[in-house]
């Protein structure tokens, strides 16, 4: 999977959780959390919606890895099945 | 025979829309079961009915025109046929004993008083107001004073009518001061649910217009009328923490427990040893609730907030707590809420953590007694044993009505929720 299409997936979650997102006002630098103003359990529901979509479950001692856009697109294509 | 009247839900209604009916003549009704979709300021509720019967008539049709509270919308029968020819009875008959939801709910968890009360002096004195809910010392002021009840906003828990309201009335009346009021709206907003369209943004921002109103009418009443007091506490979260990454990391991520279940939790515990902190104060008093409702203060996309009831939160285990908060916070955002989780709240929980606030000075829902506010856990500075470390740290507070309970006890509190946070397992 590259990385086109775990943005895809990662979009698809985030339309799901926060519909109101626009994704193409979406800094891909910005801390994840504020950037969709989203609280600690659309997070969590983003967690499990990555989990269900691309099979990776992110451990909580990893959530400091995944905190903005381009960490998680870099961090799921390491650990996303190919 | 009962009517089924449409309910107050909350202290800042005064009327909603009928939205939809669940039910239909004939059909059966149990205590508990929602039987019609009502619209307020803090949108769509599904209103619960506290009856058990059948449906005879719907009285009220669904649209736009707002309803008044305590306004009959449908008659329940029990059920049995008539004596004579099974006909229904005709609506007009006086509602049985456990007829109004309002005052059921409003009394359910009191035993000590008894909705029937109400309505019986209603009756016997003013059978033109033999709907409206108010305390038999409010009937009795209102008389004295000239202050037509009709006219009155009751403040009380599911907007009863109290004594406070009919002085507030009268002075009213005696005042030549234009009193701000709110225009009763002709055109009523549809509340944006989350797969709304842009093009119906307008409604968007009516609804939101509403929701201000409303929590708008409910915090200027607790900054008028409560005499409140903070009390903080900071509370070193370091192991509660670790324990709890530790259980989530032997769970699947669909189960994993957040941290604010356990504040609540804690919350719910620590009501139990300090009970002056979970009730209502009504009528000069303070009326203690057995059952522990947190309201737990819900921001919505579009603005504003709703503080939706975890019924019995104290008995709930973290896991049935975890997916209770779920639940209601997907619920209060998609607009699904149930009447009885806007009105049974004995007490406000508001955490602001997560958008890095660290104290929360928060305003009570009347008639609540308190509201406990929690900001994020950060890293800071710990002394403790003489040693200088670094600790990830809580502050929690407490904001409390000094007329129901006084400092003392709110450090009890406080205190209490800081040992049950300390020893998460025993939550």
């Amino acid at each position: 999977m590259n990385d086109a299409q775990i943005k895809q997936s990662i979009f698809q979650v985030v339309q799901s959780i926060a519909p109101e997102v626009d994704l193409n006002q979406w800094n891909p630098n910005e801390n994840l959390m504020e950037a969709l103003n989203i609280d600690s359990f659309d997070f969590l529901n983003f967690i499990v919606g990555l989990d269900e979509a691309l099979g990776v479950g992110i451990p909580e001692g990893d959530y400091g890895k995944i905190d903005t856009l381009n960490k998680l697109v870099d961090y799921l294509s390491h650990k996303a099945p190919a | 025979m009962a009517e089924f009247l449409m309910p107050s839900l909350g202290a800042d209604m005064e009327s909603a829309a009928l939205v939809s009916w669940k039910v239909k003549p004939g059909d059966p009704i149990k205590r508990g079961m929602a039987i019609a979709e009502v619209e307020t300021d803090k949108g769509v509720i599904e209103v619960e009915i506290f009856d058990e019967g059948v449906v005879e008539k719907l009285l009220a049709q669904p649209g736009p025109e707002r309803i008044k509270v305590g306004t009959p919308l449908a008659v329940v029968g029990s059920g049995a046929p008539a004596p004579d020819n099974g006909k229904p009875q005709p609506p007009q008959a006086k509602p049985a004993p456990a007829a109004i939801p309002v005052a059921t709910a409003a009394y359910r968890s009191a035993p000590d008083h008894h909705p029937m009360d109400h309505r019986a002096v209603a009756q016997a004195e003013a059978p033109a107001h033999a709907r409206i809910q108010a305390s038999p010392s409010a009937r009795k002021l209102a008389r004295e004073l000239g202050v037509e009840l009709t006219a009155v906003k009751g403040t009380g828990p599911h907007g009863v009518i109290q004594r406070a309201d009919i002085e507030r009335a009268a002075a009213v009346k005696a005042t030549p001061m234009p009193q701000p009021t709110v225009a009763p709206k002709v055109e009523l907003p549809v509340p944006p649910r989350k797969e709304v369209a842009p093009a119906a943004q307008p409604a968007a921002e009516q609804f939101q217009k509403n929701m201000r109103r409303a929590i708008a009418a409910a915090m200027s009443r607790a900054n008028r009328d409560i005499p409140h007091y903070y009390l903080q506490t900071d509370i070193d979260m370091t192991h509660t923490l670790r324990w709890l990454e530790e259980q989530n990391a032997k769970r699947s991520v669909k189960e994993r427990i957040l941290p604010a279940v356990l504040l609540v939790k804690a919350v719910a515990k620590a009501l139990v040893e300090v009970p002056q902190l979970n009730g209502y104060w009504v009528e000069d008093e303070l009326r203690i609730e057995e059952g522990i409702h947190i309201g737990f203060a819900i921001s919505l996309r579009q603005g504003g907030l709703i503080a939706p009831a975890l019924h019995n939160a104290d008995l709930l285990s973290l896991d049935e707590l975890m997916n209770a908060v779920r639940d209601l916070i997907m619920r209060t955002r998609s607009n699904r809420l149930r009447s009885s989780e806007l009105t049974d709240a004995t007490i406000t929980v508001s955490n602001l953590g997560d958008l890095g606030v660290e104290t929360v000075y928060g305003v009570i829902y009347p008639p609540q007694v308190a509201l406990v506010g929690f900001g994020k856990v950060g890293e800071r500075p710990w002394a403790e044993n003489g040693m200088l470390t670094v600790r990830k740290v809580l502050t929690a507070t407490l904001a409390a009505d000094h007329r129901a309970s006084d400092g003392t006890q709110g450090a009890q509190f406080l205190e209490a929720i800081k040992r049950y946070l300390k020893e998460p397992d025993q939550l």
